[in-house]
């Protein structure tokens, strides 16, 4: 699972919504993959104002990669200043190092296997093959 | 008409398979009714500015109605940076349908997130969901016996198949629904409210006519705060009565504070 859906993602239990450590839910013994997409540049501008910058940056030194900076890049952080030689006008513009970046922290790194914690009540969610088990067996009545 | 997304590598013994319920979803979302008020909710209104919105699918089974709206969200929503994920208690269906939005999109600039295993939107962050989709299990039939689902949701392990138990069990899930067929979409209305974001969440529900749609949108348009519902789609008519319907919840009133701003300078 991408690490931009943990963004959306929080503890199953209830009791849990209203604690603040229950978001984000914190990645161990995870096993990442890349898997490779194309960046657009558009899209991830549109993506700044949905991400919960502080919580993702938690969850990114805890999986030991690269630390993201303190503060949210703006839409201009994303774009790589025109160079003298490329032609200004015509050509789209092309991303910068943060965005790159960003791509690949946000779409192109999954945990593969492994188990998310919730930071409230300390429930396990494991990760098989991708795909995230969020059962619990009070859902199962 | 717009393209169903292929369903083709989905096996179908323990996955539902795309039905009238799922093609009357795909017709009504792509309805120019219900895209011109899509539009009006995520690309002309001042909320559009919040960023992508978020489509969450509960009960995805197969993805066909998630990689329909992935594929064509520029002509759904006005703007094709949409987000989408899922969620269903079938793990099968969960790897299924990732499969059938990621080969739907292969070719779009949509992002498809992932297909969460989980009960109803349980796992999603509070108010984080801009559109919610849901065809529950809606016939009134003894509800599943689920103190069976660890046993039988567990990924098979190289060489071994599911046996006839399992499969039964697990495309029980997808249709029965309790007295009224309403036990699965009663807990899913009651998260709704706390789901949906608060500026611009609009659900589709599917509901039959034994779920007493009149009822249930009573119901919804009592919670009060604006909040809305009206059936958008319908199929099977049979002497006046829908056998299938699409209901639209929304709340009103953000629209109207939207307007409002909007007028002003
Ligand atoms: C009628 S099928 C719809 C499948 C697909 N969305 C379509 O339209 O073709 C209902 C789906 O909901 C799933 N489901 C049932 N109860 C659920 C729950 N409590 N939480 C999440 N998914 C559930 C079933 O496994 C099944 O895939
Ligand atoms: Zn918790």
């Amino acid at each position: 699972m991408k690490l931009l859906t943990l963004n959306f993602l929080t503890c199953a239990i209830k009791t849990c919504k209203s604690s603040p450590s229950s978001f984000p839910l914190h990645p161990r013994d995870a096993e990442l993959e890349i898997v490779e997409a194309d960046l657009n540049l558009k899209f991830l501008e549109n993506i700044l104002p949905r991400l919960m910058w502080d919580e993702l940056r938690v969850v990114v030194d805890e999986l030991g990669l690269p630390t993201l900076p303190p503060t949210i890049p703006t839409r201009a952080d994303l774009v790589a200043p025109s160079s003298p030689t490329s032609s200004s006008s015509s050509s789209d513009p092309a991303p910068s190092q943060t965005a790159r970046d960003l791509h690949r922290i946000l779409i192109e790194t999954c945990v593969r296997e492994g188990k998310l914690v919730c930071g409230n009540c300390g429930h396990e969610y494991a990760v098989k093959e991708g795909v995230a088990n969020f059962l619990l067996p009070a859902h199962l009545v | 008409m717009l393209p169903t997304p292929s369903t083709s590598h989905v096996c179908f013994d323990r996955v539902y398979e795309p039905a009238e319920d799922s093609y009357l979803l795909l017709d009504t979302l792509s309805s120019a009714s219900e895209t011109s008020f899509l539009h009006g909710q995520f690309s002309t209104s001042p909320a559009a500015a919040e960023g992508s919105p978020l489509v969450l699918e509960v009960g995805v089974g197969s993805g066909v109605v998630l990689a329909f709206v992935a594929a064509n969200a520029g002509t759904l929503f006005g703007r094709d940076d949409i987000l989408t994920i899922g969620t269903d208690l079938n793990r099968f269906a969960c790897e299924a349908a990732a499969q059938t939005v990621q080969k739907a999109v292969a070719t779009a600039p949509t992002r498809f997130l992932d297909v969460v295993n989980g009960d109803l939107a349980s796992s999603v962050r509070p108010h984080s969901i801009d559109v919610l989709i849901f065809n529950p299990p809606y016939v009134p039939a003894e509800l599943p016996d689920y103190s069976h689902h660890e046993a039988y949701n567990e990924p098979l392990s190289a060489g071994k198949s599911t046996t006839f138990e399992q499969d039964s069990y697990l495309l029980e899930l997808s249709y029965a629904g309790g007295p009224d067929g309403m036990v699965v979409t009663r807990r899913m209305l009651e998260q709704l409210p706390t789901i949906l974001s608060s500026t611009r969440g609009v659900a589709y529900l599917l509901l039959c006519a034994q779920n007493k749609p009149e009822v249930v949108k009573q119901e919804i348009r009592a919670w009060g705060q604006g909040w809305m519902a009206e059936t958008v789609g319908s199929s099977g008519k049979k002497a006046g009565w829908e056998k299938l319907q699409i209901i639209r919840i929304w709340r009103a009133n953000t629209s109207i504070l939207d307007s409002i701003s909007s007028h002003n300078p």
